[in-house]
């Protein structure tokens, strides 16, 4: 009895199998990571590997001086306004579908496979695709149009889901009462629908960011001449054989945590200001 | 508590005092369902009305439809005399207190009740000095600043009250308003709704499921079945006079019974039914042939109810049966018989006996008993 008991309580394989899975994950999440961090401070004698030569900003000094190492400043001036527009019609779109299909209309199954279907369609397949539409009917393509529609092709789908897992929770009710207590549709939205769904909204606009800002597949034919960060990255890795490269990744990664970090802190701020008025009274 | 001095917020609030009267009303959904099937109510101004009912019996489908939420497929709802169907809740002049309150998550109580103001476009002063005053009302002065979230369930409805009344409405709605509560709070919100209304003098429209929440609350209390009234009364008729064994069985109290008619005469009915007991009733001047079945009625805290062992049978209306249970409720005590050749699908005969007469002389499970009643206590009920 007393011998069952205890061999209950010790921890079985799927235990360390599960734990191996977390470490093997870890490290190769973190470790890459780690390594070129610390490869892009590398001393102006170092090469592309450890050991370390001193430490220093030189290759960050090289990498903003254009020319040397690639155009990053004019990629970096295309994928944060980029980012920024795909962001903001990311967040109106989903919040829009969102609102549609909390009631079924006619088609909306078949809709919501057209638009699920985009997240399966090969993103480069889908590159090639734009990029060839846009040369047969005569347009440019260019990172604020063809681009732009390829990057929301991924996003949208991304968006209108977790705007399902948002309205899963939000109760139709609050317009309801918002409209019995005599607010016209536009009052209900700004003032009840949206607020509500606030942080949900930007954890739709970090996505809709983030993805559009590391988004490579569906780029890559259809930013036209001009490269965004994720393609000017890759062409430099084709001939730079430089610690630059490694400076560029760290730079990159620093803003996708300012990125982060701005959006949390919006979010924790809303958050603190509803409960703020509370601790004020008290 | 000095709602007169309210300011009117529009006109039709400041009129008529919220007589309700529904004509022909239907709810059919687009598969086809009817939730609402030809409905015709007359509730008086300044009445407290339940609409009681199981769920699914369309109480709720009613409730919003006059309340605006949704449109009847066909007939009309009349306040005050004119037909609101189409109009705004606003304009109809109602205030609806939805089922979970939907108070805004994301406004302190102050905002919460200041809301319909601020959409009408009053100034933030002006706003807060009236919700200040509701919320007073409400007794929540000291807990204004706090979030829904940071309330109990109690303080919430009575945010949710303080904001639909803000405007003064003809009409009150309120969608199951105890139902969230707690036992306790629950027989504590009851009397304060109630009060309420007798300080405010308009209609309430009180949807529950729960029989004794309507009869301690309402005026009128509607007993609904699948789309249709089946008795709008006064609470007191409702539970001691139903009219028809559907009403009798779902206010509860009641013991219902049946027989074969065996003769009518000046208004006095004889009945046998399938065991051969023979049951006597005052049946009023509805013409009935013999023959025909008739249902009954009789109180559960009216019938006597003695160990048969050395009791005699009476001849007319008594049962005699085995106790199968034996509860006991405080005030008094619950006692269920399973009736002498009962048939599967009859309701267990059940006696509410006085507290001091069960325990004076007990009965006990697996007992042969005999109940039996004065002829007063019988209603005959109408067929359904």
């Amino acid at each position: 009895m007393a011998q069952s008991k205890l061999s209950a309580d010790r921890r079985g394989w799927p235990f360390y199998a599960l734990g191996a899975v977390f470490v093997a994950y870890v490290v190769f999440l973190y470790g890459p990571m780690v390594c070129i961090y610390l490869l892009s401070f590398q001393g102006p004698q170092g090469g592309l590997s450890f050991p370390m030569r001193g430490v220093s900003l030189h290759w960050f000094d090289q990498l903003i001086e254009q020319g040397d190492t690639g155009d990053l400043m004019g990629a970096l001036s295309r994928s944060i306004p980029l980012a920024l527009i795909v962001m903001a019609l990311t967040v109106l779109i989903s919040l829009a579908g969102g609102l549609a299909f909390r009631s079924r209309f006619p088609g909306s199954g078949t809709l919501f496979y057209l638009v699920i279907a985009s997240l399966v369609a090969p993103g480069y397949v889908l590159s090639i695709g734009i990029g060839l539409m846009f040369q047969m009917f005569g347009f440019e393509t260019n990172w604020y149009t063809s681009a732009l529609g390829a990057q929301l092709s991924w996003t949208l789908p991304f968006g209108l889901l977790i705007m399902f897992a948002i309205f899963g929770r939000f109760s139709r009710s609050y317009e309801e009462a918002s409209r019995d207590l005599g607010a016209n549709q536009l009052q209900t939205m700004w003032l009840v629908v949206v607020p509500i769904l606030l942080p949900g909204m930007i954890a739709v606009a970090l996505f809709g960011f983030t993805l559009s800002y590391d988004e490579f597949a569906r780029t890559l034919q259809t930013t036209g001449s001009t490269n965004t960060v994720p393609i000017e990255i890759w062409s430099m890795t084709q001939n730079v054989t430089s610690p630059s490269i490694y400076a560029l990744g760290t730079l990159t990664t620093g803003l996708s945590f300012v990125v982060i970090g701005v959006s949390l802190g919006a979010i924790a701020l809303i958050q603190r200001r509803r409960l703020g008025s509370v601790a004020g009274q008290e | 508590m000095d709602i007169e001095t309210l300011v009117p917020m529009n006109a039709s609030t400041a009129t008529g005092r919220g007589a309700v009267e529904l004509a022909g009303i239907v709810k059919r959904y687009a598969d086809g369902t009817l939730a609402v099937d030809g409905i015709n109510l007359r509730i008086a101004s300044g009445t407290y009305c339940c609409l009681l009912g199981p769920s699914g019996c369309g109480k709720t489908t009613m409730l919003r439809m006059i309340a605006g939420h949704e449109t009847p497929s066909d007939g009309e709802i009349l306040i005050d005399g004119g037909n609101v169907v189409g109009l705004s809740p606003r304009e109809r002049g109602t205030a609806m207190m939805f089922q979970s309150y939907a108070l805004f998550p994301h406004l302190n109580v102050r905002d919460n009740v200041a809301f319909t103001l601020r959409v009408r476009g009053i100034g933030k002063a002006e706003r807060y000095r009236e919700a200040d005053r509701v919320i007073e009302q409400v007794q929540l002065t000291e807990l204004a600043q706090r979030l829904p979230a940071q309330l109990s369930g109690g303080q919430q409805q009575r945010v949710a009250l303080a904001r639909a009344i803000i405007t003064r409405p003809r009409v009150l709605l309120l969608d199951e308003p105890l139902s969230a509560l707690d036992e306790f709070l629950r027989l504590q919100m009851r009397s304060e709704l109630r009060e309420l209304q007798r300080q405010l003098g308009i209609t309430f429209i009180h949807v529950t499921h729960t029989q004794l929440e309507a009869v301690a609350v309402a005026d009128q209390v509607v007993v609904m079945d699948r789309g249709h009234v089946v008795q709008s009364d006064p609470a007191r008729t409702v539970y001691a006079e139903p009219r028809s064994a559907y009403v009798a069985r779902f206010m509860g109290g009641q013991n219902v019974l049946a027989g074969k008619l065996e003769s009518v005469a000046d208004g006095l009915a004889t009945l046998r039914d399938a065991a051969g007991r023979g049951f006597a009733l005052r049946v009023g001047g509805a013409v009935r042939a013999t023959g025909q079945r008739l249902q009954f009625s009789v109180r559960r805290d009216h019938v006597r109810i003695a160990k048969l062992a050395g009791a005699t049978v009476p001849p007319l209306n008594a049962v005699v049966g085995l106790v199968r249970a034996v509860e006991y409720q405080g005030t008094f005590v619950k006692v269920t018989l399973t009736l002498d050749a009962a048939a599967a699908e009859d309701d267990p005969f059940v006696a509410y006996v006085e507290e001091g007469d069960y325990f004076a002389g007990p009965i006990g499970i697996a007992d042969r008993a005999v109940a039996w009643w004065e002829m007063d206590e019988m209603h005959a009920l109408a067929a359904e």
